[in-house]
């Protein structure tokens, strides 16, 4: 291996390491800002200037090859009076309102000035204004304090798939600006934040809210989507002011999705509930703890003595913890109920009882950059997973081909290499089609073949499947809307057969933070239980909800409410006020993740605990203590835990080592029947990307979005709205099953003519039927 | 005169003759019959790059690199495209002879790009042509049809079972797209900055391909070099600096305009041949090579010759050899003032000591000139300009320090009186 010789210290270097890269290793800080290890090499700044022997000029670390007996000093006159210069002019435009400045105390500048800088300058001419820019609801500018480092503009090329900020104009007149005025509405934009070294890119919730020294920093874990990015909490005075990423390469790197970043305005919200209640008539009345769990346990021992314990139904919310999932399941267990699910958002349960383990990704989330072949079914994958997509996009990047079967052919920001656009009712078709391009092909795709070898092959199947076949590293994954779909479990086994014949791994884009962990808890129908579906189609006598709020986390919603409404009793375990109080009895508030200890297992099977970073507000408590004290109140036996870590401990006996056992993917295959398209226009109802638990729909700054706006909006092709005689802005009647629902109307010609966007799971849709069923647009 | 002769008009000479930016004029004294002699013969292309090494052929651009030495950088047995690109940006200011070369004898250029094509291995070339000239284009364009209904370019040239095209290419007037890399990525669509080098325009140009990048003075060149041979261009010139050169003259001087002289030719020839300083005046100064050069005082360059060497070792450079002439009445201070707002203006602005220092110079000095100096001003200057040189991604941020600094150490008097006194020394 070359060496080189950085401060009289030598370092081994690899092929292609730059003289930066060799200093960090060896943990030799050099002064930067444009360089970022995850993006590409600007060299603007000139703050990185050494010394290098033999070479008269500085020259910058970032981008200076690292060559085998270079002798690099970092500390020379040479070196520091370079780096000296740039700092002062750096320093000569800039406002130095760090006072005023939400960047103070976190700031490149600031912390490299005072190493660098002058203690007086010398620039006594008219300093620089830029004029503001409106980028959204979450990234608050001050244009006036750029640096011009790119790293925004590179962020946003590179990494987000999408250069919503540009460096027009030259010279002194280079501003950072997005195009044509237009807001900043990637799913990743916050992360320019972190990114920009000076207070000219900052969170505008946060802005001017408190000043970085006073927050202590805390770990924890996302609980939204399946990757569980960790976070660092920013935490004062008992209240949560920030979620900031932890970087960790195998998760989130050192990214965070806006979704994770803005979700925690929702733990200070109006809407928590900090008190037990319990119902007196119409009225709710406060109550000590001891009463409310009084009364919900009697109410439930009634329930149970009398219908048996089958009359009650569980149902969790995937975005729980290990502990507070596993009691519930314990709790049911204890009442001889086996009614208890998470998947609110699922239809078909054919797959369970067939299954050879627990769905999850198949494979670690760090090998998605290394993939070279992917088929994606049925995922709108920069929603449900915004750093999923990011990995994907990376591994595109390198060459990877991206196949997509999906009902939108909407923009991933990377190139796919083939797709297969068809309404939902279509999908069953589409894979089946691929699968018998490859039986065609001589590859065995086991017992779906004599199912599938009467389907006509479309020339975009046969690309997939050629596609597939090619490549080393492979892998075939289902989506959020894959596993929400009518006929997932055949999707599944199609699935399969498409990975094996190919050699591809099969995987699942979990949509929870915690449906691995809910899987491995228990909190599963049991042999002769009902599953949330069946939970709520067949009404039950009671029911006890934790953290869920079926009337948004199920479809239909209708059928949720009617059964909530007919049940004698409702406990109800919430963070916040929900619709679900209309028709429960007993209200006990528990904790969100930030106030407890627990841990969530992400789709990789990757165990993350956390503890609590504030004390529970008000009255709240974990969860996993209330479920312990109603299963003493129950005088139930093996109830006495006296931690999280306790009661994990039960859940997992073996630990995190035991859990990749039991995580598989596997199905007995089933028969392939669904081959036939529905007729008309078919509704395409995603869970959106701010609606996916109870925090994100409380996160204001995640509400005013441009996307949480589309969100609400009846997209539908230009062709059909022209056939139906619509107007593209004003309000259209949706009609599905019994219900209705009045949206405006957007046009997307992504879609086809035959689909139609509404979003699932959001509060102007609740009247509507299935996620995927036929619908009708009508004139108002 | 013509390319049939050796003479001293390497790439002026079509202006002695009726028609001279046509084909025919070009055909008919000799142009085309280096390419002809090479397709036929195959001539190898190493015998072409050794010919232009020992012709001492060095960039008309500014930077004088000696081509045959950039050319053999080209990686020979790469698989797939490389890419030849023709400078005529001719943004500096003072430059107006790679114009001339497009106007009246484009076919030379052609000839020269097509020779350099087949000696790279190239795909394509392109000539990327300053934004504020656009007649010139469009002559170009008129002048690459003639060329390739004649078979010069195109498909199977000459019937040589060779391909090779060349493509037009406008900018729109930023000096900075004239910098090689600023200039390719210009070409790929993408805001003209420059690029951090290494990697080269050699290992990584155009689209991420091997590209050589010349002035348009250096590829016209090529075809006399081919047809008299390496040694005679050497021998038109000196050693080390081979060939005649276009002088771009303007400034104080009875007759400015391009002169195309041996390279070594005494300074005060050139003067000569531009009708002297005007008259009733005399000779204060000269940027000998276009306004990035330093400055230097009439007696230091009355005992320059033109050519790359002399001039360096008088403390300039020749730069693309446009000789801006100054006398007596030219105020020292409004000239440099007028030469840091440029490089103020055209700074790209990528990195930080040329975006923030070339502002900082120019508002200093606007100050001086208009009476608000202060003591220290000059120190502040010359240490800012210490600064930029050598500290930033392209020549740029050193074509911006060098009037300052030569104009201070020269004329130092000059901008002292005018902080002191708060007006001009020069006609009070
Ligand atoms: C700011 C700047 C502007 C330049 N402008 C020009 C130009 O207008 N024309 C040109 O030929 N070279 C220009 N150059 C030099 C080119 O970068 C390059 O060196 C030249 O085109 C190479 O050709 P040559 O070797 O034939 O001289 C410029 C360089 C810099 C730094
Ligand atoms: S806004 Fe921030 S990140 Fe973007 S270029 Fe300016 S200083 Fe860099
Ligand atoms: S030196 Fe000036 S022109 Fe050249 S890259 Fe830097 S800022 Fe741009
Ligand atoms: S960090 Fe190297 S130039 Fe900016």
């Amino acid at each position: 291996m070359p060496v080189i010789t950085i401060d009289d210290r030598q370092i081994e270097v690899a092929p292609g390491d730059t003289v930066m890269d060799a200093a960090h290793r060896a943990g030799i800080y050099i002064p930067h800002f444009c360089y970022h290890k995850k993006l590409s090499i600007a060299a603007s700044c000139r703050m990185c200037l050494v010394e290098v022997e033999k070479v008269p000029k500085p020259l910058p670390a970032c981008a200076t090859p690292a060559t085998d007996g270079m002798v690099v000093r970092t500390h020379s006159d040479k070196a520091v009076t370079a780096q000296k210069g740039v700092m002062e002019f750096l320093l000569i435009n800039h406002p130095l309102d760090c006072p005023i400045c939400d960047q103070g105390g976190e700031c490149m500048l600031q912390d490299i000035a005072v190493g660098y800088g002058g203690i007086a300058s010398r620039y006594a001419e008219p300093k620089r204004v830029v004029k503001e820019k409106d980028l959204g609801p979450l990234v608050a500018t001050d244009m006036t304090r750029c640096i011009h480092c790119s790293r925004c503009v590179r962020f946003g090329q590179e990494i987000a798939g999408i250069m919503e900020l540009g460096m027009p104009g030259r010279g002194e007149h280079t501003e950072v600006m997005p195009f044509l005025e237009s807001q900043v509405t990637s799913e990743l934009s916050g992360n320019v934040i972190d990114l920009c070294p000076v207070g000219a890119l900052t969170s505008k919730p946060f802005r001017y809210s408190a000043r970085p020294w006073e927050l202590s920093r805390r770990k924890s874990v996302s609980p939204h989507d399946g990757l569980g990015s960790n976070l660092a909490v920013h935490v004062k005075d008992g209240k949560v002011f920030r979620f900031l990423p932890l970087e960790n390469e195998a998760v989130n790197e050192c990214w965070l999705a806006d979704r994770d970043r803005y979700s925690y305005q929702a733990l200070n919200s109006e809407e928590r509930v900090t008190r037990p209640m319990v119902r007196q008539g119409s009225d709710w009345v406060e109550v000590d703890w001891q009463k409310a769990l009084a009364q919900a346990a009697g109410a439930l021992k009634v329930i149970h003595d009398t219908h048996g314990g089958e009359a009650i139904g569980f149902l969790a919310s995937p975005h729980q913890t290990l502990e507070e999932l596993y009691l519930t399941r314990q709790l049911a267990g204890a009442l001889g109920c086996e009614n208890i699910d998470t998947r609110l958002d699922v239809a078909d349960f054919s797959a369970d009882g067939k299954l050879a383990g627990i769905p999850w990704l198949g494979m670690p989330v760090a090998d998605l950059d290394k993939l070279d072949r992917v088929l994606l079914v049925g995922s709108s994958v920069r929603k449900e997973q915004p750093l999923i997509a990011q990995r994907l996009r990376q591994a595109v990047k390198r060459g990877a081909r991206l196949n997509v079967v999906h009902a939108a052919d909407d923009d991933l920001l990377c190139r796919v290499a083939n797709k297969l656009i068809a309404k939902p009712s279509a999908w069953v078709n589409a894979l089946a089609q691929i699968a018998n391009a490859l039986r065609e092909s001589g590859k065995d795709v086991g017992a779906v073949a004599s199912d599938v070898s009467g389907v006509a092959v479309s020339d975009a199947a046969r690309r997939v499947a050629e596609s597939l076949v090619s490549g080393e590293r492979k892998a075939v994954f289902l989506g959020g809307l894959a596993s929400q779909h009518p006929n997932a479990a055949q999707l599944h086994s199609l699935a399969q057969a498409i990975a094996q014949a190919t050699g591809a791994a099969l995987g699942f884009l979990v949509s929870a933070a915690n449906q691995v962990g809910a899987a491995l808890a228990g909190c599963r129908p049991g042999a002769n239980g009902r599953n949330a579906q069946r939970m709520l189609a067949e009404p039950r006598k009671a029911y006890v909800l934790l953290g869920v709020e079926p009337t948004l986390d199920h479809e239909p919603a209708a059928q949720a409410e009617s059964a909530l409404e007919s049940a004698e009793l409702v406990v109800l375990l919430t963070a916040f006020k929900v619709k679900a109080m209309d028709y429960a009895h007993v209200v006990l508030p528990i904790a969100p993740f930030t106030e407890t200890a627990g841990a969530f297992v992400n789709m990789e099977g990757r165990l993350q605990a956390f503890n609590g970073v504030v004390p529970p507000q008000g009255e709240a408590r974990p969860a996993w203590k209330v479920l312990r004290v109603l299963g003493n109140q129950l005088q139930l036996s093996d109830f006495d835990y006296d931690s999280a870590e306790s009661v994990r401990k039960a859940a997992l006996p073996e630990g995190e080592d035991g859990i990749a056992a039991r995580l598989d993917n596997g199905i007995c295959a089933l028969p392939v029947t669904h081959l036939q398209a529905g007729d008309g226009v078919e509704r395409l109802g995603e869970t959106p990307i701010y609606q996916l638990d109870p925090l994100v729909r409380r996160a204001p700054a995640l509400q005013a979005t441009q996307v949480a706006a589309d969100a609400a909006v009846c997209w539908a092709n230009g062709a059909l709205i022209q056939r139906l005689g619509l107007s593209v802005d004003r309000p259209v009647r949706v009609v599905q099953d019994s219900g209705e629902s009045v949206l405006k109307l957007g046009r997307d010609d992504r879609l086809p003519e035959d689909v139609v966007r509404v979003a699932a799971c959001h509060r102007l849709t609740t009247r509507l039927g299935e996620r995927f069923g036929a619908l009708r647009l009508e004139k108002m | 005169m013509s390319l049939l002769s050796p003479s001293i008009k390497v790439c002026s000479w079509t202006q002695e003759h009726d028609n001279p930016a046509s084909l025919e004029t070009y055909v008919a004294n000799g142009g085309y019959e280096a390419l002809k002699k090479i397709l036929a013969e195959k001539t190898p292309a190493e015998q072409i790059v050794e010919q232009v090494k020992i012709s001492a052929l060095r960039g008309r651009g500014g930077a004088g690199f000696p081509t045959g030495l950039k050319w053999s950088f080209m990686p020979r047995n790469f698989q797939g495209d490389k890419y030849i690109v023709c400078n005529t940006d001719e943004g500096e200011p003072g430059t107006f002879k790679d114009r001339d070369i497009i106007e009246f004898n484009p076919h030379q250029l052609i000839e020269g790009m097509v020779i350099a094509g087949y000696t790279l291995g190239a795909k394509a070339g392109y000539n990327y042509i300053h934004g504020e000239i656009f007649e010139l284009y469009e002559s170009w364009e008129r002048a690459l049809g003639e060329a390739r209904r004649a078979g010069y370019l195109g498909k199977n040239i000459l019937g040589s079972d060779w391909d090779f095209d060349l493509h037009a290419f406008h900018g729109y007037g930023a000096y900075i797209c004239g910098e090689e890399t600023a200039l390719l990525e210009s070409i790929e669509g993408k805001k003209g900055q420059p690029r951090f080098k290494p990697p080269f325009p050699a290992s990584y140009g155009l689209y991420g391909k091997p590209t050589t990048i010349n002035n348009t003075e250096t590829l016209a060149s090529i075809p006399w070099i081919m047809r008299h041979g390496g040694q005679a261009f050497l021998e038109l010139g000196k050693p080390n600096n081979g060939g005649a050169k276009l002088f771009s003259v303007s400034g104080h001087v009875n007759k400015p305009g391009n002169y195309e002289i041996a390279l070594g030719t005494p300074f005060g020839e050139l003067l000569e041949m531009a009708g002297g300083v005007r008259d009733g005046h005399k000779l204060k100064a000269v940027i000998p090579g276009g306004s990035s050069a330093p400055v230097l005082p009439a007696d230091i360059m009355m005992d320059c010759t033109l050519d790359f060497d002399s001039i360096a070792k008088a403390g300039s450079m020749l730069g693309s050899g446009a000789v801006i002439v100054m006398d007596e009445t030219v105020c020292m201070v409004r000239a440099l003032e007028r030469l840091a707002y440029f490089y103020f203006e055209e700074s790209c602005g990528q990195c930080t000591p040329c975006r923030e220092g070339t502002g900082w110079m120019y508002r200093v000095i606007h100050r001086i000139e208009n009476g608000q100096g202060r003591p220290g001003d000059l120190d502040l200057l010359m240490d800012v300009g210490t600064n930029i040189a050598g500290r930033t991604i392209c020549a740029l941020g050193d074509a911006a320090v060098g009037p300052v600094h030569s104009f201070i150490k020269h004329f130092r008097k000059e901008f002292e009186y005018h902080i002191e006194h708060k007006k001009c020394l020069v006609g009070g």
